[in-house]
């Protein structure tokens, strides 16, 4: 048996000191750590119960921001009326995400750290070689079974697709994640493979997540999060995008639009072309379709998943359209 | 139109033969009462973890186990050095090659996946980490990954699966319309709910399992010949089964290994096959392609078929998914040509998987005929009618009864065919395009012969007991209900006891047989059991009934009375009271009088006696017809079924809510099929790439829409004892060619190759 200790820990500094130690990790909802230490990919020494740390599970909302504490339950996120009316795409990211009984456990600390789905990344036993487990060793994903790998910020090192829907809601609202001694915008947050795809994001040793911060904008009021794949429920997204738009008061032309993509990138994607190619126009099918495009500039295939490059402009288009739709801005 | 009402539950003829009983053992399975195999609290276990090759082909060249020796609380490693001392065991038919060795941890690794190692320790956690430990060093070998590998070939010709009547070639030159196209399908795994394993436990040399099975008689079979022990030896007992959909009739590599390791051990052995490992411990269905090409009148009047298929099997055994089990019983046609083809690869031997064969076939033929519609500009519904078979014309013999017009009539009707628009992507709703289509099934009816025994005790209650198996499908509850309906009794007074190689044999349940096959057997030893009372009722000296002067009785509403209504009415505990008994019971079995012991064996633990659908005088099957809306995202190509009717003739229902469930499951499965279910196999090393269940997907309840059913059998007493055809299967048979020519009728793109992904339609 692979012996590991146990740690309660009774205050965030504990918790930051214990997890310290070699092989130390931290246990919330455990719904990414106890499936990665089933098939092999994390094998802590030490794990770090934060669920009883009390003030890091909840959700305060007013007019200027939404502060979630790094314990709040995936499901009580999604259900909370205010975040709901305030930051509609942040609740659908969550709602869409997983399944009910996994969002019930899974707190948003966990989620936005959830690894990658890469069955490469996860079946060390037969793929001993991946640079994202074994620095330098190799990527076996790159000319294998591609289907869901990532076709933008990729590197020779690595092609992992950053799995999570809520990250790419919060990149798109300017949100931030609070690390107690600093706080950091969720684009930074998350790394790029680069060299070194083992390096995910930017916690540093003994450091973790207390909390994350979402700007209130009118953008993140009239927001939207489309996921799409092939299973109606419970899968990961083909292609997902989180877009949010403000109006000026001529009740046409762009002010503000937010616009963030899953499924299709090594991390959570600001689709910054799409949005500088929109603001100060009006919206019409074919000035939306257009600046979709420019979502997969630099985009990469490696075979499987080409159909993401064509699919994921798609997606983008039409969730921006509904929120044109939807504050009747739609020429 | 039959559609199925909902009766209110409770109604007292629910415990009848046809009645809508729930589930008998239904509130022990919710409680969570229902023991599994690997829930047994056996005392003293030790704890078996199997280790599988990562390289597809080659050589064990050495495993060093000392580490894992020295691991805490490890008990046993066992490797390929380790001679188990087993004998090969016989196959399904009862064949048996002498003398023959039997590695279960082969020296030789054939795919990836195989199990070549099994580490056993005080707890599973211990196993697990131990496992990790083995150096292993193999030497590769070239291998080959899949059908879809270059280097795959052609395969082999199956010469037995070769049809063909009249002249098909000449036949499809000659025809005005000609259509043409390949057709393919992935493979695709049973992912039951419940994983395998068991619990094995030796006490002397007699051997106790407990595994899911769903051919408690066969397996155990397997275990006497491994271990050179009697058949009596063994028992093995599995009451619950958390489905099986065909993976869980054969005792397993795995099985032999954790009996190996408790016999030496001298201690009861659990081994739990983690879901990874279930994709490679066993095979799911094959992968397939086919291609087909019909010639037709230009009034839509077919005038050949030539069909040409190929399967994967593996490199160490033949298992041919015959992909044209269903093209040569579907349609009239006077010129038939179909050949079937296996081709080696380096995967575990795929096996059978709900509908075998009739399944990718129907896929084949149904998306084939909905191609030569459209190019004919023929309704799909009327190219059917038209060309309907009127006999079997692969074997010549009539059917027994088949009422596929029935279904697609009713079905048709039920669904608002007529409505259908014939031009693609002529229905939508905004950005939604929307189709329908048809696609028919057909199963075999297959009959095996088949024992029951029937205890009638003091208080009254009466015992069903066979070792048949329930794994969901309602075995327990028709079984109640046959019994209840001979000796008129509520269905709360009969127990059913199953599940276990020590009762009496049972057909396997498996190919859609064994309603048909136990129920045989129960209701002619209930009624002989009932012949029994009736006739100790009428000369026993201490009955009330003796002077009624009636010579027979009736049994009904929990009393047995005589049959014109005057004179005395007993209960059955009143009557044994009366006739001093305590128990009276009746073995009856379906094997034609005067079967030998030994044939007796043979019936129960082997495919020997198993009698296929065209033995006898007709030919009998079961048929359907379903009816698929598709709502197609135009932009992302998702595709989401909206609704389903489908319309069956499976003769006459012994429980239409347990049949309808047992359909319903079937085409929620076809709907995984046509659009989800896809084993991913890497083409370097052929790995599974996606082997569990957050990345084989199936359908979840939002992908299910309202599935209505509808039932145009009639009573088939050719098919069985008490006129029912096979339900099991043929649910699934049709659905995923009902779908993808919805698809194509939404969309206008036919996409040829499962399951129909978005990435096909964008």
């Amino acid at each position: 048996m692979r012996d590991f200790s146990y740690f309660r820990a009774s205050s965030v500094d504990e918790a930051r000191n214990a997890v310290l130690q070699a092989g130390g990790a931290l246990l919330a909802g455990g719904t990414t750590l106890l499936d990665l230490a089933k098939c092999g990919v994390a094998e802590p020494a030490t794990v770090v119960d934060i669920t009883h740390l009390s003030g890091l599970g909840e959700i305060n909302v007013d007019a200027s921001s939404a502060v979630i504490g790094a314990l709040a339950r995936m499901g009580d996120v999604a259900d909370h009326t205010q975040i709901r009316a305030a930051f509609p795409a942040v609740a659908e990211s969550l709602s869409l995400a997983a399944s009910a009984q996994l969002r019930n456990m899974a707190t948003i600390g966990g989620n936005l750290l959830q690894r990658t789905r890469c069955p490469y990344f996860r079946d060390p036993a037969t793929f001993p070689a991946c640079n994202k487990r074994n620095p330098g060793s190799g990527c076996p994903a790159i000319g294998g079974v591609t289907r869901n790998h990532a076709v933008l910020g990729t590197s020779d090192a690595c092609i992992a697709t950053y799995p999570g829907d809520l990250a790419v809601a919060l990149v798109a609202f300017d949100a931030f994640v609070d690390l107690g001694s600093r706080k950091v915008s969720v684009d930074d947050f998350f790394l790029l493979p680069g060299d070194t795809p083992d390096r995910e994001t930017v916690l540093g040793r003994g450091e973790m997540i207390v909390g994350i911060g979402i700007p209130a904008s009118a953008a993140a009021r009239n927001s939207t999060y489309l996921k799409v794949r092939d299973r109606q429920s419970y899968e990961f997204a083909a292609a997902s995008a989180a877009v949010g738009v403000e109006l000026e008061a001529d009740g046409k032309t762009v002010r503000d639009i937010r616009v963030a993509l899953g499924g299709v990138a090594t991390k959570p994607w600001r689709a910054r072309a799409v949005e500088q190619a929109l603001i100060g126009k009006a919206l019409d099918v074919e000035t939306v379709e257009r600046a979709s495009g420019l979502a997969m500039e630099g985009a990469v295939s490696h075979g499987g998943n080409r159909y993401k490059i064509e699919l994921a402009p798609r997606v983008v288009a039409r969730a921006i359209l509904k929120m044109a739709q939807n504050v009747g801005g739609l020429a | 139109m039959t559609i199925m009402e909902t009766r209110k539950h409770g109604d007292a003829s629910d415990g009848m033969i046809g009645g809508r009983q729930t589930r008998f053992e239904g509130q022990l399975k919710v409680t969570g009462a229902a023991t599994y195999a690997l829930e047994y609290p056996v005392e003293g276990l030790a704890h078996a973890v199997l280790v599988q090759s990562t390289i597809p082909a080659g050589q064990v060249v050495s495993i060093d186990t000392s580490k894992a020796l020295e691991a805490p609380g490890v008990l046993l490693v066992l490797t390929p050095e380790d001679d188990l001392g087993l004998t090969t065991a016989s196959d399904w038919h009862g064949n048996r090659p002498e003398n023959q060795p039997y590695h279960p941890l082969p020296r030789e690794v054939r795919f990836n996946g195989e199990s070549i190692a099994t580490v056993i320790a005080e707890t599973r956690e211990q196993a697990v980490e131990a496992a990790k430990l083995l150096d292993i060093v193999y030497a590769e070998a070239p291998s080959v990954a899949s059908l879809d590998d270059p280097n795959a070939g052609e395969g082999k010709a199956v010469d037995m699966l070769n049809v063909a009547w009249g002249d098909a070639e000449a036949a499809l030159a000659a025809a005005p319309v000609m259509i043409e196209a390949e057709y393919s399908t992935p493979r695709e795994y049973h992912v039951a709910m419940e994983p395998h394993g068991l619990t094995v436990k030796w006490d002397g040399d007699q051997l106790t399992v407990w595994e899911p099975s769903q051919w408690s008689h066969g397996m155990a079979r397997s275990y006497a010949e491994w271990f050179a022990i009697p058949y009596e030896n063994v028992r093995l007992i599995s009451p619950f089964i958390g489905g099986g959909f065909g993976s869980k009739g054969a005792a397993l590599a795995y099985s032999a290994v954790a009996a190996f390791a408790a016999r030496k051990l001298g201690r009861p052995v659990k081994l739990a096959v983690t879901r990874p490992q279930n994709f490679t411990s066993y095979g799911g269905r094959a992968a397939t392609r086919q291609t087909i090409r019909l010639g037709a009148t230009e009034d839509g009047v077919l005038q050949a078929i030539v069909h040409r298929g190929a399967s994967e099997t593996s490199t160490y055994a033949d298992w041919p998914e015959q992909t044209g089990a269903a093209t040569s019983i579907l349609y009239k046609v006077e010129n038939f040509s179909s050949q079937h083809r296996i081709v080696p690869v380096n995967t575990v031997t795929p096996g059978a998987l709900r509908g075998p064969g009739k399944n990718p076939s129907a896929y084949g033929i149904e998306c084939a005929m909905d191609e030569l519609a459209w190019k004919l500009g023929m309704d799909p519904l009327d190219l059917r009618l038209k060309n309907y078979a009127d006999r079997d014309y692969q074997s010549g013999k009539p059917w027994s009864t088949r009422r596929l017009r029935e279904a697609l009539m009713e079905g048709a009707e039920a669904f608002g065919w007529s409505k259908r628009s014939h031009q693609p992507r002529s229905m939508r709703e905004g950005r939604t395009l929307i189709g329908w289509g048809i696609g028919c099934g057909t199963f075999p009816v297959i009959q095996a012969p088949s024992e029951a025994m029937i205890r009638i005790l003091g208080n009254g209650r009466v015992e069903v007991v066979s070792g048949a198996i329930d794994m969901g499908q309602g075995t327990y509850t028709i079984l109640a209900q046959t019994a209840a309906d001979v000796f008129g009794v509520p269905v709360s007074q009969v127990d059913v006891k199953l599940g276990d190689s020590r009762l009496p044999g049972s057909a396997i349940a498996g190919g859609s047989m064994l309603a048909g096959s136990i129920l045989g057997a129960v209701h002619k030893a209930a009624t002989a059991a009932r012949d029994e009372l009736i006739g100790l009722a009428l000369s026993d000296a201490n009955s009330p009934l003796r002077d009624t002067g009636a010579n027979t009785l009736t049994f009904g509403d929990g009393r047995i009375s005589v049959s014109r209504g005057e004179g005395p009415s007993l209960t059955l505990p009143e009557l044994m009271a009366a006739l001093g008994r305590d128990e009276l019971e009746i073995r009856r079995n379906t094997l034609p009088d005067g079967a030998t012991a030994q044939e007796h064996h043979q019936a129960w633990t082997t495919m020997a006696k198993v009698r296929g659908p065209t033995m006898g005088d007709y030919s009998m099957h079961s048929w359907c017809a379903h009816f698929a809306e598709v709502r197609v995202d135009e932009d992302f190509g998702t595709v989401r079924v909206s609704r389903m009717v489908s319309a069956f003739d499976c003769g006459r229902l012994y429980n239409p809510r347990l049949v309808e469930s047992q359909w319903r499951g079937g085409i929620i499965m076809g709907i995984g099929q046509a659009l989800l279910e896809e084993g991913l196999v890497d083409q370097r090393n052929g790995r599974m790439m996606n082997s569990n269940v957050g990345d084989y997907l199936v359908p979840t309840n939002s992908d299910i829409p309202d599935i209505q059913v509808i039932s145009v059998g009639v009573p088939d007493f050719n098919a069985s004892a008490l006129g029912g055809k096979g339900v099991g299967e043929v649910g699934i048979v049709g659905v995923a060619p009902a779908i993808a020519n919805a698809v194509f009728h939404a969309t206008g793109k036919r996409v040829r190759d499962l399951p129909i992904t978005l990435e096909k339609l964008i």
